[in-house]
């Protein structure tokens, strides 16, 4: 019981983090102390959370590469910002809140829905090949996206493919992206999807369903053996990821004025792999911290910006060597067996 | 241990194939392989496999390095789709079917290289071979209702209870890729019976234990049956361990079956003592 | 038709040019058992260097190249001894993201060093355009160049592997490493020769790629380099000339998707080739297919 106990207290300290953190920036938004580029910050760095913690479920504890997180997040965005569009100019829903509802749900089924027509193909490759197929859909999924043409008018949306004459107002212009965004999504909005993520991946990882997927993740030919199906458990990670990413892009999309499908090229699926690594594979209170200072620090450090991403190549690369090399692997479990404080905890579970 | 049987009742009322103790007798075998056979590339890695085993037997599969034993198990548990002949379990033919639903039907394994879930815990292990003995789906886990915490309250103490066979109750927290290697094996045996399977195979259980270990793991074996009421089929090298607690013994060469019987026919079988036994004696 | 034999000369062409990364990417994963993913950036780093040499410091254009080739080979040497090889005992996981890293560091690297603004590529072939068919067919000079380098290349790298005893060492270990330790093969320094020669034909398909499209960025690599990859996986990884069918077949799939289809699709195209290979025929074109051991 002392392990479970342990396990109970660290989701309690990732919780009572994000809702610390949540107070004291609502708290100082209010008494006016933070800067205005920090405060428009506040939206993205939820999504970004949201992501990495998607995504470590994914890699963490599905233990599978996927490059094409952005993807699920673009797909999210512009189906979050054309249901939004869709609600205001044809349904006259005036509603924000409801709307950005509407619109984050809208996001996660698209996204999952697009998850599951990816993973079929892709769970049945392995290691490399998976990752490079994930990167190629996140990548397809840009250029059909580029493609693709909605206009709203009172009879409901239209959709063109590369045809730009539509009828209404354009909510989506091809390469140009979505413009005219209105804007409605909120910092509160992007704290509850925080938490709900945290909810799901934590709970998830630490049920059945969790327990088939690391088992897979640890020896896939020993957990078939044992009567669970695999590529079950697999789409049941991969879809769960996708779903939240796809949350995540819409509030994203609804954060700004125009969303063009660049902002989530490939570098950004890169991006939140660095949030992932660089919390630690499988931690989910690590990637939280990961993602929010690695989105807050180039905006504080504006002179570190032109150097953010030669750094996050190096430290991905020094996380990496000094993770995975037997000599300073051994090295460091020593040093933490000898660390009161630093002694990780048993299993795969996520922190 | 061992059962002694006479030519006759090898006879009925089972196939002649099968070497069954008396107490199966009239029941319907667990396992018949009928002309079993797989070719990797025009090599035939087993051909024509012929073994019944009784619901409630122990029997052992032996033969030299590279004779197709492990084939057989991957042939059992569906890992390999045989290129000829039949595996029927509990009478079910398995054609087709995939590892796990072969789990389903009955069949649990061991490894010969142990393949533990490393990174999780020995709890954790076991709760995986409940896998499909308590069952609830993701959204009952993500929600927390009420029977998930009735089910993961039943896992936790079916998990300790199996756990309990081999002693290893306390180690219920440890990573398992941190156990010693002779725990490591057990806890594959555990992890095994807790998918309620009705036949167990256990490939190489003895491997790189001492033989004192092997002595207790001799015991358990044979309790494991006892209590659980099931059929083990095991591969070993340990010949004391195979002679004293194998009913039936089957000796694979080259793919081929060379002799079957029980352990003192085995040990006077001039073909087994050539091919086999003749240089284990020497050692 | 003259439009379509131009296409299709293009698409060679191209399709050449994936051919030489795929090799690189081929090699490395036959031998190391690894997705190089900073492969295609050392193409940039080879057409980058290429071109400092013949517009900032003078040189001919050949030499340029040669220049190029010497230094992308040490730099796949340092990078497969600092960053691959601690890793060799690591899961395929940690050692795609190191690789990962290691082609961001180049990017990153390349864009302090060159800023983002593309430069203007001048090309170093000087062989005129092939006029046929009575001027309605023509054939660049740097096309014809890119397609005869591929063959010589082709010919001198399976030469290479089928005769000298180097290039045997090579194949053992893609075979199995540890036998081949055994037997007495220095493992490592053939590792680090593929990633050394990987790296110099980067270097070649680099100036030859900017040759064609002189646009060079920091970021000039990373498709091309992917697409490569599919190339090699498309024809089969770890074959020499799987890569070459892999590449000239993705070649003109390319070129014609983009003249036929869409312009916009091209990309999409190519991957589309990509995981349509992987799910009917994963190990390619003329792979070997793999067993699992249980």
């Amino acid at each position: 019981m002392k392990l479970k106990q342990r396990k109970f207290l660290n989701n309690l300290i990732t919780y009572a983090m994000v809702v610390a953190a949540y107070v004291i920036c609502t708290l100082l938004i209010n008494g006016g102390q933070m800067s205005r580029s920090l405060r428009g910050q506040m939206v993205p760095i939820c999504c970004w959370v949201v992501m990495a913690v998607s995504l470590n479920l994914v890699v963490g504890i599905s233990g599978e590469l996927s490059l094409g997180h952005a993807g699920f997040m673009s797909v999210g965005a512009f189906s979050g910002v054309i249901t939004s569009g869709w609600l205001l100019n044809s349904l006259q829903m005036e509603d924000a809140t409801l709307r950005l509802v509407i619109a984050i749900v809208a996001g996660g089924i698209l996204a999952g829905i697009a998850g599951v027509l990816i993973g079929i193909p892709v769970l049945r490759l392995r290691g490399d090949y998976l990752a490079i197929v994930t990167l190629a859909f996140g990548e397809i999924i840009r250029n059909v996206l580029n493609c693709v043409y909605v206009s709203v008018d009172a009879d409901g949306l239209h959709m063109g493919f590369l045809n730009p004459s539509l009828p209404g107002t354009l909510l989506m212009n091809g390469p140009m992206g979505a413009i005219g965004v209105k804007k409605i999504a909120t910092f509160a909005a992007g704290f509850v999807l925080v938490m709900l993520t945290l909810v799901v991946v934590l709970n998830l990882s630490s049920s059945r369903s969790g327990r088939a997927i690391m088992a897979i993740r640890d020896n896939r030919i020993a957990a078939e053996s044992m009567g669970v199906p695999v590529t079950k458990y697999k789409m049941m990670a991969f879809v769960t990821a996708a779903v939240l990413a796809g949350m995540a892009g819409a509030l994203y999309g609804l954060n700004f004025s125009t969303v063009t499908s660049d902002k989530f090229k490939f570098d950004q699926s890169i991006n939140v792999l660095v949030f992932v690594v660089l919390g630690g594979i499988g931690s989910v209170r690590g990637s939280v911290i990961a993602a929010a200072l690695l989105t807050v620090l180039p905006e504080l450090l504006r002179a570190f910006s032109e150097y953010r991403m030669l750094v996050y190549a190096i430290v991905l690369i020094l996380v990496m060597l000094a993770t995975n090399n037997p000599l300073l692997k051994g090295w460091l479990n020593a040093l933490r067996e000898h660390l009161p404080f630093g002694r990780k905890q048993k299993g795969g579970e996520p922190a | 241990m061992t059962t002694k049987l006479n030519a006759n009742t090898r006879m009925v009322p089972v196939p002649s194939d099968s070497i069954v103790p008396e107490r199966d007798l009239g029941k319907r075998p667990i396992l018949e392989t009928r002309h079993l056979g797989i070719e990797f590339g025009g090599l035939k890695a087993v051909d024509d496999f012929n073994l019944t085993i009784g619901p409630t037997e122990i029997a052992g599969l032996i033969g030299p390095n590279g004779a197709g034993k492990t084939t057989v198990f991957n042939l059992l548990t569906k890992v390999y789709e045989p290129t000829s002949g039949t595996v029927l379990i509990n009478g079910r033919d398995t054609h087709r079917m995939t590892v796990t639903q072969a789990c389903r039907l009955g069949v649990a394994r061991t490894f010969q290289n142990i393949r533990l879930f490393d990174k999780m815990t020995v709890e954790d292990n076991v709760r995986i071979g409940l896998h499909n003995q308590i069952r609830y789906g993701m959204m009952t886990g993500i929600l927390r209702l009420p029977a998930f915490w009735q089910k993961e309250k039943r896992q936790h103490e079916q998990a300790l209870d199996l756990l309990s066979i081999f002693d290893m109750q306390d180690l219920a927290d440890v990573t398992a890729g941190s156990l010693p290697y002779g725990a490591q094996r057990r806890l594959e045996i555990v992890r095994a019976l807790a998918t309620n399977p009705s036949l167990l195979l256990l490939d190489e259980p003895a491997a790189g234990m001492n033989p004192h270990e092997t002595e207790e793991l001799m015991r358990n074996i044979v309790r494991i049956r006892d209590q659980f009421q099931i059929a083990v089929l095991l591969i070993e090298h340990d010949m004391r361990l195979v002679m004293g607690i194998c009913e039936g013994i089957c000796v694979l060469n080259f793919g081929k079956v060379i002799a079957k019987g029980t352990a003192a026919e085995i040990q006077n079988n001039p073909v087994v003592v050539e091919a086999y036994l003749g240089k284990q004696k020497e050692g | 038709m003259m439009s379509f034999l131009s296409y299709l000369v293009n698409g060679i062409s191209l399709g050449s040019v994936y051919a030489i990364i795929a090799l690189g990417y081929t090699m490395v994963y036959g031998i190391a058992k690894m997705l190089n993913f900073a492969h295609g950036d050392v193409i940039m780093v080879g057409a980058y260097i290429s071109f400092c040499a013949t517009q900032y410091w003078g040189l001919s254009p050949l030499l340029s190249v040669v220049v190029a080739m010497l230094v992308c080979t040490c730099l796949g040497i340092v990078i497969e001894r600092f960053a691959y090889k601690p890793l060799r005992q690591a899961t395929s996981l940690a050692v795609l993201i190191t690789a990962i890293g290691m082609s961001y560091l180049l990017q990153n690297a390349a864009l302090l060093i060159f800023g983002a603004n593309p430069k203007v590529f001048t090309s170093v072939v000087s062989i005129p355009s092939l006029s046929l068919f009575g001027g309605q067919l023509l054939i660049s000079g740097e096309a014809l160049v890119t397609i005869i380098c591929n063959v010589v290349i082709m010919v001198g790298l399976t030469l290479f592997t089928a005769h000298t005893k180097t290039g045997k060492a090579m194949r053992v270990v893609s075979e199995d490493r540890g036998a081949a330790e055994l037997m007495g093969i220095n493992v490592n320094a053939t590792i680090s020769l593929t990633f050394a020669i990987g790296s110099a034909l980067a270097a070649i398909a680099g100036v030859l790629m900017c040759s064609t499209y002189p646009t060079l960025m920091p970021t000039t690599g990373s498709m091309p380099g992917i697409k490569a990859f599919t190339a090699a996986v498309f024809g089969g990884i770890g074959s020499i000339p799987g890569a070459l069918l892999g590449g000239l077949l993705l070649g003109v799939i390319e070129i014609f998707g983009r003249a036929y289809i869409s312009t916009e699709l091209g990309d999409a195209l190519v991957f589309a080739v990509l995981i349509i290979v992987l799910l009917v025929r994963p190990t390619g074109l003329l792979g070997k297919p793999v067993r699992e051991k249980v």
